[in-house]
């Protein structure tokens, strides 16, 4: 049975591609996107008041350094093969380092129609996944610049919506534990599915406005956002299986290695980076990767943690 | 005198007699800029810097080169930042946009003349 959400995200593309009157006003948009990542952050702090906080660690390390690597593979590809400058590069490579919320909504939407287990602290590592790439991306676009405002940078990361939200969620829950967030259950975890929903269908139409410009960028673009989401995907499950986490759990560090961000990172190489083309990399991570993963990728990363914990695991 | 002379001696006339009944000419400038809203924060405090007065922001929807920019969405959206200053200071806001700003970012600037109650209010 195909998740209903998926078909909103599907209404959304079909609607943008023949331009349809239709458009999601922006401060509900703004509302929605706020529901998911405080949702998102409050069940990851229900769960970390379970653990001590020592023992995620060395996830938090591991999920680090991946973020660090994975624009330092993209890269040099899409120098030497796309052919981009050094600026636009260094860019996209950043987008891709760091993770998309909305793709892991999708997968945890997936996860609980599934039935399938995974450690619920992903949000923190999540968090953790945002800040690396985007040092990265800076650091390789102009190395170690006096010119580089830091500061400013460091705001645009750590005062940026999606981080302030997740972490404000992660630590709302961690403080109030599962029984005292009942009281606001209803808006937040019930109606989680019908908010990703309206999410979506406005995603949709975003990622149709990004593929119709995709004719002129060429086929690179297509073949570097499914290929790199790919590749991804397999140091994830590496990673995760080195971390020793449940199937659920690695196939979720895959598809959060795999997905491409659209909203921390265009703002901050905005910032820091404003010779960068943000057609390039939103075209990339938003026309490409983004419906790549939820329409395909998701199940797909999911089936290789499961052959990978097969073959594998312990 | 030409006869051209003559049609625009005649034309001033005509445009003096018309601001006659208006309150005055210009007192102060409005600067309008109309950029990325990922700039929002950063120009907030450039104009700050600058020493303008106030400035007000707004939401904008638009087309132009960089594409439709429709305000759903943060990376794809614009803001409209209005500035009223002395001409001056309409002078150094647009050099430092012109220096600053323009080669990477979407943005239009343009500045015209307006009256204003409490000139003083706006430096």
């Amino acid at each position: 049975m195909i998740e209903p959400i998926i078909l909103f995200f599907v209404l959304g593309i079909i609607a943008g591609l023949v331009r349809a009157e239709l458009r999601l006003p922006g401060p509900i948009y703004d509302f929605v996107s706020m529901l998911l990542l405080l949702a998102i952050g409050l069940k990851g702090g229900i769960e970390l008041a379970k653990q001590p906080f020592l023992t995620l660690l060395p996830q938090i390390l591991v999920v680090f350094v991946m973020g660090l690597i994975l624009p330092l593979i993209g890269f040099p590809i899409l120098r030497k093969f796309g052919r981009f400058k050094r600026a636009d590069a260094a860019s996209i490579a950043a987008h891709y380092g760091s993770v998309s919320v909305g793709t892991y909504a999708v997968a945890a939407a997936f996860m609980e129609t599934q039935n399938i287990y995974f450690e619920e602290h992903m949000p923190l590592l999540l968090v953790v996944l945002e800040v690396p790439a985007i040092l990265v991306g800076i650091v390789l676009a102009k190395g170690l610049s006096k010119e580089t405002q830091w500061s400013s940078v460091a705001h645009e990361v750590f005062a940026g919506k999606g981080v302030v939200l997740l972490l404000g969620g992660l630590f709302i829950g961690w403080i109030a534990g599962s029984d005292g967030l009942d009281s606001i259950k209803p808006l937040f975890f019930d109606l989680f599915k019908g908010i990703l929903a309206l999410f979506l269908l406005e995603m949709g139409l975003i990622a149709a406005s990004k593929i119709s410009s995709l004719h002129k960028y060429g086929l690179f673009l297509i073949v570097f956002g499914i290929g790199m989401a790919l590749l991804s995907a397999v140091i994830g499950t590496g990673l995760g299986l080195l971390l020793n986490l449940s199937i659920g759990g690695t196939a979720m560090l895959a598809i959060l290695a795999a997905s491409a961000s659209y909203i921390a990172v265009p703002a901050a190489m905005r910032i820091s980076v404003p010779e960068a083309n943000p057609t390039l990399s939103l075209t990339a991570s938003l026309g490409i990767t983004f419906p790549f993963n939820v329409l395909i990728g998701i199940p797909v990363y999911y089936e290789l943690a499961v052959r990978a914990h097969a073959i594998f695991g312990a | 005198m030409t006869t051209q002379d003559s049609q625009q001696g005649h034309l001033q006339g005509q445009l003096k007699g018309e601001l006659k009944d208006q309150p005055q000419k210009y007192n102060s400038m409005l600067v309008t800029i109309v950029t990325e809203s990922s700039l929002e924060s950063q120009l907030s405090r450039e104009l700050e810097g600058l020493g303008v007065q106030g400035y007000t922001i707004t939401d904008a929807r638009g087309r132009g080169d960089s594409g439709s920019r429709n305000a759903g969405w943060d990376a794809d959206s614009n803001i409209r930042i209005e500035v009223i200053c002395s001409e001056p200071m309409s002078e150094t806001i647009a050099k430092l946009l012109e220096e600053k700003y323009y080669p990477n970012f979407a943005m239009v600037m343009h500045c015209h003349g307006v009256f204003v109650l409490r000139p003083e209010k706006f430096k």
